[in-house]
Formats: C-alpha cells, structure tokens, sequence
C-alpha cells in the first residue's frame, strides 16, 4: 500500500485530521523521551503528507505500543494506530529506518514463527532473532545476552525445548497468505 | 462452573507458572477450565504492526473455534491476548462486511459474539463474598503494588473495563484477601515488555521506574495479571539492578497465586516457588 493519510486513517480506523495539536499523546508517552520524533509531530506529519520522515524514524519502532496516547486524546485520534499503519506502510514500501533495524527484525521474525508453528515458539523465536540480528549488526553482546537465563529457566520449567504447534498449520498459513495477498486493509 | 480458556503463547510456554497459577487458583473457587482447541496465537504486537488485517484474522480464528464449539465466555489470562480478541470481536460484530471477509479468511463462520474476560472479570464473576468465604490465611502481612500495566485497561473504548488512569479492581480482591494495597503512582505505566528481546535499554529503564516507585510507597510486593509484566519485572529484576546499582529484591506475584495462598494453598503449589524474585 502507498502511503497516504487515507491509508492511514483506514489501516488506524481514525480520522488523523482531527489533531489539533495539544500534544498529550508525546506528554503521557513512557518511551517519549527516547523518540527522534514524538507521537503528536508524527500525527502532524502525516497530516501535511511527510511520509518518508514519519516512516523513516525510530520512533514509530520504539513505540510500546501502551495505547496511553489513544486513550488520552481530547479528539480521539487513534495515535497508537497511526504509529501501527506507519510501521507497516513503512516495511510494505521498504522504508527500513537503520536505528530501528533490530525491532523490525523481531517483528518480522516473530510473526513468521506464528505463520510456521500457529503458536510461538520461544527458542525458536530467540535462535532465528538472534541469528538474524547478528548478520546485521554483527552485535556480539546481543548475540550472548540472555544466555545465562537459559539454565535459569530450565531449572524452573519454563522452557519448552520443542515449543508447540497448531494441528491445523495449513489454515495458518492460508490465513497468512490470505492477509498479505490482497494489499492488507485496516480492520480496526 | 466452566469457562472457555484461551491460554495463549506465554501460557503454554516461559509463563506456565502463570497457568498452573490459575488452574490452581480458579480449580479451588470450582471453576473449571475449557481450553479452545487447536486456538493459535492473537498475532500480539507484531501483527498489529505489520499487518492490520491479520490482527484482525488471527483473533477471529480463534473467535470461529469457540462459536463452533458453544462456549460464549473465555477467559483469555494475558491481557495482550484479552485485548486483541476483545477488539476482533467488537469490529466483527459491529459490521456485517468484515464478518463476511473474516469467515472467508478463516474458512468458518464468525460473528464476534464470544465474551472474553481476563483474570480479575473472572474473579468478579465468581464474586467478592465467595472468594472472602474461602480465605483461611488472611494476607495481613501483605503490603501489595497492583500493578495493571497497559494492556488490562487500554484501549478503555474497547476494553470498557474500570477506570483506565486510576484502577481499582485488584486492590478490591487483594483487600478481601485481607491484605493491604498501598497508593502508588505507575499502576498503569507500561513496562513495555513486548520490547525486552529487541530493546533492553528501553524495558529495564521502564521497570526500573515501576519497582523504584513501588518501593517508595512502602510496598513489600508487586501483583500483576500479565505474564509479560511478570517477566519483565520477575525475571528481568536482576538485570535492573545490574544496571542501576541498586537493590529492589521485591517479590512479584500473580494475582492469582495470592488468591490462592490466601485460600490455603502453599507458595509451591501455585508455582512461587519458581518466581525469580523470592520473598
């Protein structure tokens, strides 16, 4: 999909010119501090049709996605769905921001781990994060982060060496395929 | 009593502390839990942000599965889950054409009819006085943070579920128990739990936070009803007090597990035994 502000009010179910600018969303945001640009800038970004700052930014991947801005907003602008659509217009048209690269890998990997399995499977998901990462950024810390807790974890039974799987897989993936073939619609 | 289960990924997987937690508790309260058959995961963030469609989708498979099988009530535990089936099923039953697209993705007939309730709904179902009857150890030592996190309260539009700035439902149940809950101020601040894999820097700041304001209101533990929030504030406290230098050593429970141990169960038959953090 292009990006455009009617994609973005249909893929967030908002209408983003509602936004009148008070600025609530980035005061209450938890990771606002952190963000290049913050929610109510992004709001107006698309507002006034910048897209490729508003898509190539870090801040739509450092979003928690904590729905704080949603539910504060005097004009009910759907922020936390505006930030949503922009990260999937913005991996749909390939806008990969470099800051950002390593959070876009995990969703990626995360939700073809569900397209696989039906189910997530935790060490699947942290082999495949990791690898991938790796290749990117050749981050060695990131690579050996965590694996202390690995016995940690095994000891108190919470980790499943197999992980577990749908019976019906083929569905999965034709829900999957259904999803992403016909140029992916916003439902909420 | 029976209830629809959907346990979710976390469930089944590093969080099924949480589960037997739940099985346990709600087991002694007479409710007995229905697991969905072959459900599949809610898609959680990175569906919502890659692919809105598919948010929608994967939750109304699971939607589909529980109107085939009769059960009009699930009890989804992780408030990640909860919210995402919530929402599918307030969009499929308010409009006829996403109902048409969405059984034809699934390949079965959904119409979002189906209530899903998170842990604490289903402790108000069960009602304050039965739950009081059953407590046979006071908590009165217990000076409990309920901590609800993002999710349990937000979006208010869809969840309709308490005040989404001030709840107070937990501390209605902890108080039953016979505990105390404390006043504090990032109840509903999110952890950001979503992000620990791809984004530490982020989550332990985020934590670091909620257990630093805990600890000023003078609480001896953390409740929560998340199993995100659990990790992330259990498992991943070591690395917060790595990082800031600092001593936290609070002790964080599942809602459930203090409901349980008030009612009589041990600490290791609600599984606090394997909680990182132990009191």
């Amino acid at each position: 999909m292009r990006p455009s502000s009617e994609a973005v009010d249909m893929l967030a179910h908002t209408h983003v010119t509602d936004c009148y600018q008070c600025g609530k969303c980035s005061a209450g945001c938890p990771v606002g501090e952190r963000m290049d640009v913050l929610p109510n800038q992004l709001v107006r970004l698309v507002q006034s049709g910048n897209f490729r700052r508003a898509m190539d930014c870090e801040a739509i991947w450092l979003c928690v996605s904590c729905q704080t801005c949603s539910a504060r907003c005097p004009k009910s602008v759907n922020c936390a769905g505006v930030l949503d659509a922009l990260r999937q217009l913005a991996v749909e048209n390939n806008v990969i921001n470099a800051a950002a690269r390593r959070t876009i890998v995990f969703q990626q990997v995360f939700l073809n781990n569900i397209r696989r399995n039906g189910r997530l499977n935790e060490l699947e998901l942290v082999g495949v994060f990791k690898s991938k990462a790796f290749l990117k950024d050749a981050s060695v810390p990131l690579l050996f982060k965590d694996s202390l807790l690995a016995p940690k974890m095994i000891t108190r039974g919470k980790f499943h060496l197999m992980g577990e799987k749908v019976k019906d897989r083929a569905l999965v993936g034709r829900i999957f395929e259904r999803c992403f073939a016909e140029g992916p619609r916003g439902h909420k | 009593m029976q209830i629809g289960y959907y346990p979710g990924c976390a469930l089944h997987g590093s969080s099924n502390d949480y589960e037997r937690s739940v099985r346990v508790c709600l087991g002694r309260l007479g409710m007995e839990l229905r697991e969905l058959d072959d459900w599949v995961c809610c898609g959680a963030t990175a569906a919502h942000s890659l692919n809105a469609k598919l948010a929608t989708a994967l939750p109304a498979r699971n939607l589909a599965i529980a109107e085939r099988d009769g059960i009009d009530q699930m009890l989804a535990p992780c408030p990640m889950c909860s919210m995402e089936l919530i929402k599918a099923g307030q969009a499929l039953a308010a409009s006829d054409a996403l109902r048409r697209e969405m059984s034809e993705i699934v390949e079965q007939k959904v119409s979002g009819a189906t209530g899903v309730l998170n842990l604490i709904q289903v402790f108000q179902q069960i009602g304050l006085e039965r739950i009081q009857k059953a407590v046979v150890q006071p908590l009165s030592q217990t000076k409990a943070a309920c901590y609800y996190g993002c999710l349990l309260v937000r979006p208010p539009e869809q969840l309709r579920f308490d005040d989404c700035e001030n709840p107070t439902s937990m501390e209605t149940i902890i108080k039953a128990l016979g505990a105390e809950a404390i006043d504090w101020n990032y109840k509903t601040e999110c952890c950001g739990a979503g992000m620990t894999m791809c984004n530490e820097d982020t989550v332990l700041d985020l934590a670091h936070k909620i257990l630093t304001d805990v600890a000023a209101h003078g609480a001896n533990c953390v409740v929560v009803a998340c199993p995100m929030c659990h990790v992330n504030l259990d498992m991943k406290q070591a690395d917060v007090e790595r990082r800031y230098g600092v001593t936290h050593r609070m002790p964080i429970y599942y809602l459930s597990d203090l409901v349980g141990m008030a009612m009589g169960a041990s600490g290791a038959e609600m599984g606090v035994d394997r909680h990182y953090v132990v009191a």
